[in-house]
């Protein structure tokens, strides 16, 4: 165990706002989740007494007659917002007295840096690189992230859960964002900031960075693995693969959706729905073609003339 | 009297000089009693500042504390007027925002004050760029506190806005009809990363030059823009016009690069960010205001379309 590596990694000064964000993550996903069951809570008392759901104020916080439902924003507001601009002022403050903005060498071309690390908030796109050519990694993932962020408010037909916390009637929509955000997004950047070092290789957190290191991977292509050798045919064969991943996962998240989600597959029309299940199996896709990698050393599945996947 | 005087029969005339004596007399008798008395009104009134015009025309409305001044104080504030004057009583829990709009809102104030501090000290050419670095971190009083202050709120800025992204999520507020300031968010998002990542590049260093070589050199692959982009070469794309030659003005991380660089992160993002935060707020406004803490709604209760 090499704890002067995980020092440096965890204290270099471009790395401690990740260090910071995982607690905070930590904390206001357990505030977001102790809220969602103090909901649900109220939601199976209410679905179960409709005399208590006629005459209920339906929040978790106390309310009595007499009082009033609304206060005034000076002070009741205002005085929250200046606190919140004091401590974070004060936060900042002292970080940046105690902690130096980083300053390396004057750029030089000739020098490449070892690793040569991205933003920490880009590294789950370069992480991505492992997996994917920089046409996926670096310019359709994150137009696809950006589209599939803009189209969530239309395709999420559930009237329910707006304007509170809640798992039960929500399941679907909060996994699926968890998923996303917490694992491809979240988990990634996490990876590319504390694993990968030198040559973008994997070393575990405590594992002393190895410049000279080498590994020895033979990647192989999907279709070679079938003996496939003519191009056309390897281009048919990852067409075929990949719409084929795309049909069958289609048919059973289609089976799944419809049993477990029935009133939002009823409410969804043929668009919306189409639209979902993409944005769906392509998600789903990233940790699939990982696992073909990390497990099989495969690198394409589709090889054309053009491009790889 | 004056026809008399005219006339000049048999009146008593008064001179000229003693109707200017009787004249300066009453005028210096009003010195004494007028301006004492006009001066006392006045000091006195200045014990109560909130009287004077100067006053009255700043603040138009009286403070004592009255519901009606509670809300006055905010509706005719031209800061605090985005707010409305009374809100859900719940609303203002810190637990049901997380605080995070508006904590990323302040981190955008905070680094335009000190973004604009720092800018009297930098040239975005390759000569000054770094020198003028490391000046304000060893010359310039505060200098150091300057670019720490500056880097670090770029950072909680952007942690801030993924965890305010996150809340709207889990309360679903992205719901109608706040479908579209959800994507005005999704818009600020993006350029809250590309202002960071614009910065990223300015200090000259290696640490900008190798993130920004890396993060560019993806727009190389750019489908059909790219030369190096699956179907780029089909349409002729080259090291020396695609994309990527675009973003950085040269084929190279240089200085054609840093100029573009500072001009984005000074100037042209941070205006359409503006531009996109006023929509952003005037939303929330429209939509209704914040979207909860709402009643819940249960299963039973919803109305299907037909
Ligand atoms: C520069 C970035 C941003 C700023 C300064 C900002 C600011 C704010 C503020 C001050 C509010 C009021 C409520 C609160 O504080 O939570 C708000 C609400 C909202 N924001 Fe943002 N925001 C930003 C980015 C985003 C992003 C990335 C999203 C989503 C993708 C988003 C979506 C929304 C929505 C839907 C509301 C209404 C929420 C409600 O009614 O409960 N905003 N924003």
């Amino acid at each position: 165990m090499d704890w002067r590596q995980l020092w440096d990694i965890a204290s270099a000064p471009d790395n401690v706002p990740i260090v910071g964000l995982m607690p905070l993550l930590a904390f206001y996903i357990y505030l977001g989740w102790k809220q969602a069951r103090a909901t649900d809570a109220l939601i199976g008392e209410l679905e179960t007494s409709p005399a208590m759901a006629k005459t209920h104020h339906r929040k978790t916080w106390p309310f009595r007659p007499g009082w009033q439902k609304e206060v005034h924003v000076w002070p009741f507001l205002l005085r929250i917002e200046f606190l919140a601009a004091i401590i974070v002022t004060i936060v900042l403050m002292i970080w940046s007295i105690t902690l130096n903005a980083p300053l390396e060498e004057p750029a030089n071309p000739n020098l490449t840096m070892n690793p040569a690390k991205a933003p920490w908030y880009f590294l789950g796109l370069q992480e991505m690189l492992v997996y994917f050519d920089p046409w996926i990694a670096g310019v359709v993932m994150p137009t696809l992230i950006i589209i599939g962020l803009m189209v969530i408010p239309y395709i999420d037909t559930n009237p329910l859960g707006s304007g509170y916390y809640t798992w039960k009637q929500r399941k679907f929509a909060i996994g699926t964002f968890l998923f996303g955000f917490i694992i491809l997004w979240v988990a990634m950047i996490i990876i590319g900031t504390f694993i990968r070092g030198p040559g973008w290789q994997w070393f575990w957190p405590g594992q002393t960075w190895d410049h000279n290191r080498l590994i020895y991977e033979v990647n192989r292509d999907l279709p070679d693995l079938f003996g496939i050798t003519s191009n056309l045919a390897k281009a048919i064969f990852g067409a075929v693969i990949v719409g084929g991943y795309y049909l069958l996962g289609g048919f059973i998240l289609h089976a799944l959706f419809r049993r477990y989600n029935p009133k939002d597959y009823q409410r969804m029309s043929l668009l919306q729905y189409s639209i979902m299940m993409f944005f769906l199996l392509t998600m789903v896709a990233l940790p699939l073609k990982m696992l073909l990698r990390l497990a099989w050393h495969i690198k394409y599945v589709w090889i054309t003339p053009w491009f790889n996947v | 009297m004056a026809e008399e005087n005219q006339n000049g029969k048999n009146g008593n005339r008064v001179s000229l000089l003693q109707r200017v004596k009787a004249g300066m007399k009453e005028d210096v008798e009003s010195l004494k009693t007028d301006l004492p008395a006009k001066a006392k009104e006045q000091i006195d009134g200045l014990k109560d500042p909130t009287k004077t015009q100067v006053y009255t025309s700043i603040f138009r409305h009286k403070h004592d504390d009255t519901p009606r001044n509670r809300a006055l104080g905010v509706l005719s504030n031209v800061f605090l007027h985005l707010h409305p004057a009374k809100i859900n009583r719940d609303a203002v829990r810190y637990s049901y925002t997380w605080g995070m709009g508006g904590i990323t809102f302040y981190l955008f104030i905070v680094l335009t004050f000190t973004g604009v501090l720092l800018m009297f000290y930098y040239h975005p050419s390759k000569i000054q760029a770094f020198r003028d670095v490391l000046y304000l971190e060893h010359d310039v009083p505060f200098g150091k506190l300057l670019r720490n202050m500056h880097r670090w709120a770029a950072h909680l800025m952007v942690i801030a806005v993924w965890l305010h992204m996150f809340r709207v999520f889990l309360t679903g507020s992205y719901k109608k009809p706040r479908e579209f300031n959800w994507n005005v968010g999704v818009i600020l998002l993006v350029l809250t990363l590309l202002l960071s990542f614009t910065g990223y590049l300015l200090p000259d260093d290696q640490l900008g030059f190798w993130a920004v070589t890396v993060g560019t050199n993806m727009a190389r692959a750019t489908p059909l823009l790219g030369h190096e982009g699956p179907f780029g070469p089909l349409l002729h794309m080259t090291p020396y016009n695609d994309v990527r030659f675009g973003l950085l003005g040269g084929s190279i991380v240089d200085a054609n690069a840093l100029l573009r660089s500072y001009i984005w992160h000074c100037i042209g993002i941070p205006i359409v960010a503006s531009i996109f935060m006023i929509v952003h707020f005037w939303r929330v406004r429209k939509d209704g205001g914040i979207s909860g803490p709402a009643p819940v709604m249960l299963a039973s209760e919803v109305k299907e379309k037909r």
